[in-house]
């Protein structure tokens, strides 16, 4: 399957498809001009690796801030997660960053998947 | 040459920071989110409350940048917009101003009624029914949430108003205040 691998810049975050070496993860900041077409890639993705999932699958999130037009996006993304068995979220936040730990938490509460949220 | 020592003397005296002017898109927000970031980190800003700063400085700009109605007078430019940031000693004062059509008013006042009628679980409440996709309060794609999160990041009331220009246009002006520690 396609490695997706994009470096993060100011506005876009890092990201990081990859099936082979099991590593998922979407980190950084994300403000993106137009975050439905960032995204779009991502969730493109998501439903081809759900036809044939790895047994389990760890996805990390690591943001340090995304806007407001990445968090409906970022909830697409769970949303995705959601329909793939075995699938857990490690969302990751400074330790003295509530608002990212609470965004965590809401997010857990908006979608059916495992959360662990962890502070660093 | 008079104005230019008065810009600089009212620029002291409110204790502004940073003044932006002019056409508004994802460029210049970037740069402006730098300027602020570099003089907060140049003051020792704790880290807490630079991200509160910079979370509204993102919805308030990009507010701008999406939904900006376009002057109809025809000598001022596409997104023609006021940005500023003040540090007061207790608090940051995050302000923008920019023109919008009278049809956008009374949807804009209602939003933001609405907001600033809340508290923080209902504030919570509305953020989780908006990204659902459970209510018509962001049809325009975000200006709602955007405001959700403003009101939410700085604890504060949104305070607004409204100037009416010419040709059917008003001038928007939104404060929001992060208090510091």
């Amino acid at each position: 399957m396609e490695i997706i691998n994009l470096e993060g810049t100011e506005d876009t975050p890092k990201i990081i498809l990859d099936k082979t070496n099991k590593i998922f993860e979407i980190s950084g900041r994300s403000l993106p001009e137009d975050s439905a077409e960032f995204y779009q890639p991502v969730l493109d993705w998501l439903a081809a690796y759900a036809n044939d999932p790895l047994p389990e699958m760890i996805f990390d999130f690591k943001l340090e801030y995304f806007n407001t037009a990445s968090s409906k996006l970022i909830l697409d993304v769970l949303t995705a997660l959601e329909e793939i068995e075995n699938t857990t979220i490690h969302w990751y936040f400074y330790e003295d960053d509530e608002d990212m730990e609470e965004a965590g938490e809401e997010f857990s509460e908006l979608v059916d998947v495992t959360f662990e949220l962890k502070p660093y | 040459m008079k104005y230019i020592y008065d810009m600089h003397h009212m620029m002291l005296k409110n204790n502004i920071i940073l003044v932006y002017e002019g056409e508004f898109t994802q460029e210049i927000t970037k740069s402006v989110l730098a300027m602020a970031e570099r003089n907060m980190d140049s003051v020792g800003e704790e880290s807490g409350i630079k991200r509160k700063v910079f979370n509204v400085m993102v919805e308030c700009l990009q507010n701008i940048v999406k939904h900006g109605d376009d002057p109809i007078d025809g000598e001022t430019k596409t997104n023609a917009a006021v940005f500023m940031i003040g540090k007061q000693k207790e608090s940051y004062v995050i302000t923008s101003g920019n023109p919008v059509k009278d049809e956008h008013v009374a949807d804009l006042k209602n939003k933001l009624d609405q907001i600033n009628s809340l508290d923080k679980d209902g504030l919570k409440a509305l953020y989780k029914e908006i990204i659902k996709g459970g209510t018509g309060l962001s049809e325009k794609g975000g200006a709602g949430l955007g405001f959700v999160d403003m009101a939410r990041k700085s604890g504060q009331k949104l305070e607004y108003g409204f100037e009416p220009l010419e040709k059917g246009q008003s001038f928007f002006s939104l404060k929001t205040t992060v208090p510091r520690g």
